[in-house]
This record gives structure tokens, C-alpha cells and sequence, in this order.
């Protein structure tokens, strides 16, 4: 199935802003963000079709995930 | 001659200068803060606000002047919120920061310098706001924010500033301001990228924005904190702020800026499960 995967801030970098690509059945962001390299502790925000979810949130074809890391310095 | 006559005789076009404020704080026995206030309440701008008018009436002065916000963490965020707050005209301050300033602050926290290493930075800042505009009244707290002080902290300011630099605090400090029901503007940053969002009262931004979190610390281990990353975040707190006080414009309620200085970007990540992201 397709996934849209939009990486935010450092997380694009080396890697991708957006892309649609294909993944199994039945996987989560917490599955991409490893196929990534993202370890789940520097996520801060993800979205399913623009929804606030959980890292296993189960995916389903033509969603759009998007990864925002953790900030919180000041 | 009564306050209100000298200031009227002394505030030509509407303007009081600063020299007569001092002279009538002199004068009549009363604060810097307490001049202006009479000054505002009789309709006369002291004239260090005068490029405040037109973005800023008379009658919002006064209401500035009158309020309380609460600043904690008075580090690289802090040190820019403390400084537009006090020269906005926020009259009333309350600095909350255990810390003293290392030589690794002086990178960005506006209120550092090599002179004042060791030196702790509520007493910096208020210092820095006595010299800056010393109508403003600063309460300096060299204390650590925490679930059992907060309260007696946070009680009766109009406004609560998140300096922070912990994600466990972060969360105590929402959770207590939705108990005083008093407005929070959160603005937390690492590297280039920051973030900016607004709690009203009746609202909780928690799990939005830290509903996956699982460490106390970010990105900003990692990647450290320009210069530049504080001021800007600083800044759209502020405006934030200022708004949330005078009831004007649109806040960042059930909304999310989340900033990219490396690539320019500015999103929108909607905070309220039921509503629809924009962005994606």
C-alpha cells in the first residue's frame, strides 16, 4: 500500500521533505520512523492525515504521516 | 498642583516626557509605575511608548501597564521575552529561574555577557529591566519552577510565559495554569527549529504537543541553540501576548507554528484532535 511520508525539520535532512512510497500492510509510524533511522525518542508530533496519532497507529493505504521531532529547549 | 495637573501642564500633544515622569515620581512621593499608570488613565502616553500609538491606543497601554506576566526560565527564550515585555510596557513582572549564567549561555541569552558569568539571572534581569524601563516592577525568583511552588507562583498574573528548557516542567506548568485557568503561551526551540502555541484557559495543548514524548530533553541536545533560534520564538511569544492581554487579533488557540529557520518554513499543525491540520 501507499503511504505519503512528510518529514519536518532535522528529520528531512539526509532524507526527504515528502515522498509516496510503498510499504506492507498493517504498519505503523512507529515502523516507518525505524525503517527512517528516526529513533521513536526524538519524535515529538505525529500526524495521520493531518490527526495527532499515537506512534502505533495502524496505517492504511493513501494515508499521509507526518514526523515532527521533539523540541524543547529554551 | 495635584498629579493630574502636573502631568497635564508637563504632556504637551498628549505626551508625557520621561524627565517629568522621574519629576513627578519625585515629586509626589510614587513609583515610575505609578506615574505612568495616572498618566495613561488620564488619557496622556508617556512618550517612550509614543511608536507604541496607532498598533497600541492609550486605553491598551493602561491595561498593559496594569498587568502581571509571569516569566519562567529566564534563559535564551527568557532573556527576549523579559526584554519586549518590559519595553512593551507589561508593568508588572514576575522572573522565575534558579540559574546563574555560564559561559555556554553566551552564544544567545540576550541577557549574558562575560562581565556577569556567575551572576544569577533573575537578579540580571532585573537589573537589565531597571535599566531599560524602570517603570516596570520585576519580582526575581532564583527558584526552580515545580508542582509545589507553581501555585503560589502563577496566582493572580494575567499571563504565563513558558522559558523552559524541560519537557517533564513544561508539562507541570500547563497543567497549572489550567487550574488558574490563566493564559500560557508556550515556545520551546532546538537548532534551527522552534515552536510556538497558545493555552487558553478551558484548554489543554499537552497532548498535542507532547502526547508522544518520552524524554525530558529534545532535539536541542543534539543541536545546540543559535543566536537567532530564541529571538524569533521570543518574539511571536510575545506578540502572542500582547494580544492575549489587550483581547485583540488572533491567538495561536488550537494552533501550532511550528518553525524551520534552515529551509524558512512556517507550519501549521492544528492542536485540536477534531480539527483538520493545515499543511498537509
Amino acid at each position: 500500500m501507499e503511504i505519503t511520508v512528510k518529514l519536518f525539520a532535522m528529520f528531512r535532512v539526509g532524507r526527504f521533505a515528502a515522498g509516496t512510497y510503498k510499504y506492507r500492510e498493517g504498519i505503523t509510524p512507529a515502523d516507518i520512523a525505524g525503517e527512517l533511522k528516526i529513533p521513536e525518542r526524538e519524535v515529538g508530533i505525529v500526524l495521520v492525515n493531518s490527526r495527532h496519532a499515537k506512534l502505533d497507529h495502524r496505517l492504511f493505504e493513501g494515508d499521509t504521516l507526518s514526523l515532527f521531532p521533539l523540541v524543547g529547549g529554551g | 498642583m495635584g498629579l493630574r495637573d502636573f502631568i497635564t501642564a508637563a504632556a504637551p500633544a498628549g505626551l508625557l516626557p520621561w524627565t517629568a515622569q522621574l519629576e513627578a515620581a519625585e515629586r509626589f512621593g510614587l513609583t515610575l509605575g505609578k506615574v505612568e499608570e495616572a498618566a495613561l488613565e488620564s488619557g496622556f502616553m508617556p512618550a517612550r511608548y509614543q511608536r507604541n500609538r496607532q498598533t497600541i491606543t492609550v486605553d491598551n497601554q493602561l491595561r498593559l501597564c496594569r498587568s502581571c506576566a509571569v516569566i519562567i526560565g529566564s534563559g535564551g527564550l527568557g532573556g527576549y521575552l523579559i526584554e519586549e515585555l518590559a519595553r512593551l510596557g507589561v508593568g508588572n513582572l514576575v522572573v522565575v529561574d534558579p540559574d546563574i549564567f555560564e559561559e555556554h549561555n553566551l552564544n544567545r541569552q540576550i541577557l549574558s555577557s562575560p562581565a556577569l558569568l556567575g551572576r544569577p539571572k533573575v537578579e540580571v534581569a532585573a537589573a537589565r529591566v531597571a535599566e531599560i524601563n524602570p517603570a516596570v516592577t520585576v519580582t526575581p525568583l532564583q527558584i526552580a519552577f515545580s508542582r509545589e511552588n507553581g501555585l503560589g507562583i502563577l496566582a493572580g498574573s494575567d499571563v504565563v510565559m513558558d522559558g523552559l528548557d524541560s519537557i517533564n516542567t513544561r508539562l507541570e506548568l500547563a497543567e497549572i495554569c489550567r487550574w488558574l485557568s490563566i493564559p500560557l503561551v508556550h515556545g520551546a526551540i532546538g537548532g534551527w527549529y522552534g515552536q510556538v502555541a497558545s493555552q487558553l484557559p478551558g484548554d489543554d495543548i499537552t497532548p498535542s504537543l507532547f502526547g508522544n514524548w518520552s524524554e525530558p530533553k529534545g532535539v536541542e541536545t543534539q543541536l545546540g541553540n543559535p543566536s537567532f533560534t530564541p529571538a524569533v520564538v521570543a518574539s511571536l511569544q510575545v506578540a502572542e501576548a500582547c494580544k492575549i492581554l489587550l483581547g485583540e487579533g488572533e491567538s495561536l488557540r488550537h494552533r501550532m507554528i511550528y518553525v524551520n529557520l534552515l529551509h524558512m518554513e512556517f507550519d501549521e499543525v492544528m492542536l485540536e484532535p477534531s480539527r483538520t491540520a493545515v499543511g498537509e
